[in-house]
């Protein structure tokens, strides 16, 4: 079997005195997208922040393609090809669009050719290419962070509950979104939104306390409504 | 390839725009009015209305840096004084053996040596923040208790080593020839150094807004200022951004002590320590992190300051903390709030 794009083995991260994550293992093969399910305050958003270098592992290892990145600085593990949708989006609500989204681009100037593609399924991007960030609406802030991620080719991005706070409408345009961005690249998507990691995930992690309860095929989850009420219904006690 | 996004986005719907927030601008239109009704002789109010552009230009050169710092890496530094200090001494030391150029009664001759001074202030200070961030700022990064101590400390060491150079007595700073005396139109007299300060004022100005707003690095600049963190996750180091920024800072500043020194035509170590009450203010009124609030903080603290003196000599002090105070229950994250994660 292909080493796997990311894996995180026994990883353990403390905020401040808190042990939050309590040996977390678990892989994202290349291609496609992963899952990371879990109920509120599991340590999905802390998982994710660590793989960025955001909060640094007390334990464990994390590789990304071949590299140990645990003890690497933000911007280094950036460099090496992870882009990251954080929960709280993190648009530059002072700048436009088009800043935002230039920034996002390190190597120069965006591809017109890509930000065409980015504006076939986020078309909000180009209508407001040069209104300031903090006048967009909540899903279009998400738009934009996303588009930041993609606006050049990036080898995985981790993105943190897109469609928190979203209407109905807007998720569906996003499970578009998605269903393209996997063509190219590898998404690990961590969501509450059971409906809408069903439909995207190949394959699917769940936390629980700081721990992976579960990992395995998203479509033997979405087909076993017995385990999803065990992992995910009533996660609390899935474990005790 | 903005302009060519630009000419893409065809679209006819409404593009929300930024609320340009315009209430601020207001307030010092309002508050030279207000002097103007109080003062009654036009003269005298211009002659103070200029002053106090001079002087809050001034402080604005010697200020934006330091609200630039802050709202980066939340770093407070009280040891910004120390380099209005030395670019004060610097400028001294280079002007000295240029005694006849300043002195010379060609505009061409005292600006030669005055950019001369200028320059050597702005570069020596801008070292001297570099190493100053190294050595002071560097090891007690996110920790505030630490950082107003050692700050403080550091400036404190700065003051002593100048006055161990330089001998504690006061010093001269003389005004070039050109720029001595006023320019005359009719009953209104224009200070010649006050409008040279106004102009160098909006210079540094103008070329900041246009490094924050036209360059790549002035947009990383204010994203940093929003979410450093978000900054570094698109994969900027925003440590270099910083160190940058602090030696940037610290070259107006040392710029700001030239002028300073110049506008007093006296000083002595202290100097910096003189000015940084009013920076403070300045810089908590205009919205830390602010370059625009803090240019027009600037503005209002030394028409403040200049009109109060005139009007009311003894609340003269105490009036730019009235105006801070009455400023933050207005808006209490100053006129101009950074939008922070
Ligand atoms: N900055 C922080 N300081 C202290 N505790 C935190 C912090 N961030 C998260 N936590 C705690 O860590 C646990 C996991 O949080 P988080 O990773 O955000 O969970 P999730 O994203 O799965 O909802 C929670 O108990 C939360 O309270
Ligand atoms: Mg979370």
């Amino acid at each position: 079997m292909a080493e796997p794009l990311l894996s995180l083995e026994g990883v353990h991260t403390h905020i401040g005195q808190y042990h939050i994550l309590q040996g977390v293992s678990f892989a994202v093969p290349e291609g496609g997208m992963t899952v990371l399910l879990g109920r509120n305050g599991a340590g999905k958003t802390t998982a994710l922040r660590t793989i960025m270098g955001l909060w640094k592992p007390s334990a464990g290892v994390l590789r990304f393609a071949g590299a140990a990145i645990g003890g690497m600085a933000t911007p280094e593990i950036a460099r090496a090809g992870i882009a990251y949708v954080p929960e709280s989006m993190a648009v530059f609500s002072d700048l436009t669009v088009a800043e935002n989204i230039t920034l996002a681009a390190r190597s120069g100037p965006p591809d017109p050719a890509r930000l065409d593609w980015i504006f076939s399924f986020f078309p909000a991007m180009k209508r407001f290419w040069h209104a300031p960030a903090g006048v967009l609406s909540g899903g279009q802030k998400q738009m934009l962070a996303i588009s930041r991620a993609i606006v050049e080719k990036r080898r995985l991005i981790l993105v943190d509950e897109p469609t928190k706070g979203l209407a109905p409408a807007i998720i569906e345009g996003m499970i578009g979104a998605f269903r393209e961005l996997k063509r190219e690249t590898t998404i690990l998507l961590v969501e509450q939104n059971f409906r809408f990691a069903a439909s995207l995930g190949d394959n699917v992690a769940v936390m629980d306390d700081g721990r992976i309860v579960h990992a395995g095929a998203m479509a033997a989850l979405a087909a076993d409504e017995a385990m999803q009420t065990r992992l995910l219904g009533l996660s609390l006690d899935s474990h005790q | 390839m903005t302009d060519q996004a630009a000419t893409r986005t065809g679209a006819a719907d409404a593009i929300p725009q930024a609320r340009l927030d315009l209430i601020p601008l207001a307030l010092p239109v309002a508050l030279a009015g207000l002097a103007f009704l109080l003062i009654g002789t036009p003269t005298t109010w211009l002659t103070l209305t200029l002053a106090a552009l001079a002087m809050g230009m001034m402080i604005f050169v010697i200020a934006s840096g330091l609200t630039l710092v802050f709202g980066l890496m939340d770093v407070i530094n009280f040891g910004h004084g120390a380099f209005i200090a030395v670019g004060a001494y610097l400028a001294m030391t280079v002007l000295g053996p240029l005694a006849p150029l300043v002195q010379a009664d060609s505009l061409m001759l005292n600006l030669a040596a005055l950019a001369l001074a200028a320059l050597v202030a702005t570069f020596g200070a801008g070292a001297l923040g570099l190493a100053f961030e190294r050595v002071v700022i560097r090891p007690v990064y996110g920790q505030h208790l630490k950082q107003i101590l050692i700050t403080m400390g550091g400036l404190i060491i700065a003051e002593q080593l100048l006055h161990a150079i330089f001998g504690g007595d006061q010093k001269a700073m003389a005004l070039p020839t050109a720029f001595r005396g006023a320019i005359v139109v009719g009953d209104l007299a224009f200070e010649k150094f006050r409008l040279l300060a106004v102009a160098i004022g909006l210079v540094v100005f103008l070329a900041m807004q246009l490094t924050l707003n036209r360059t790549r690095i002035g947009l990383l600049i204010r994203a940093g200022v929003e979410n450093s963190e978000m900054v570094e996750a698109l994969g900027y180091r925003i440590r270099r951004l910083f160190v940058g920024v602090f030696a940037a800072g610290s070259a107006l500043a040392g710029l700001g002590g030239v002028l300073w020194a110049l506008y007093r035509e006296t000083f002595t170590a202290a100097i910096g320590s003189e000015v940084m009450v009013l920076v403070f203010i300045v810089i908590i009124i205009g919205g830390l992190g602010s370059v625009g609030g803090c240019f027009l903080g600037a503005i209002l603290v030394a028409m403040m300051a200049n009109y109060t003196a005139f009007l009311a000599p003894k609340v003269a002090l105490a009036s730019s903390i009235l105006l801070m105070v009455a400023i933050l229950m207005w808006r209490p994250q100053g006129l101009y709030p950074v939008a922070k994660r």
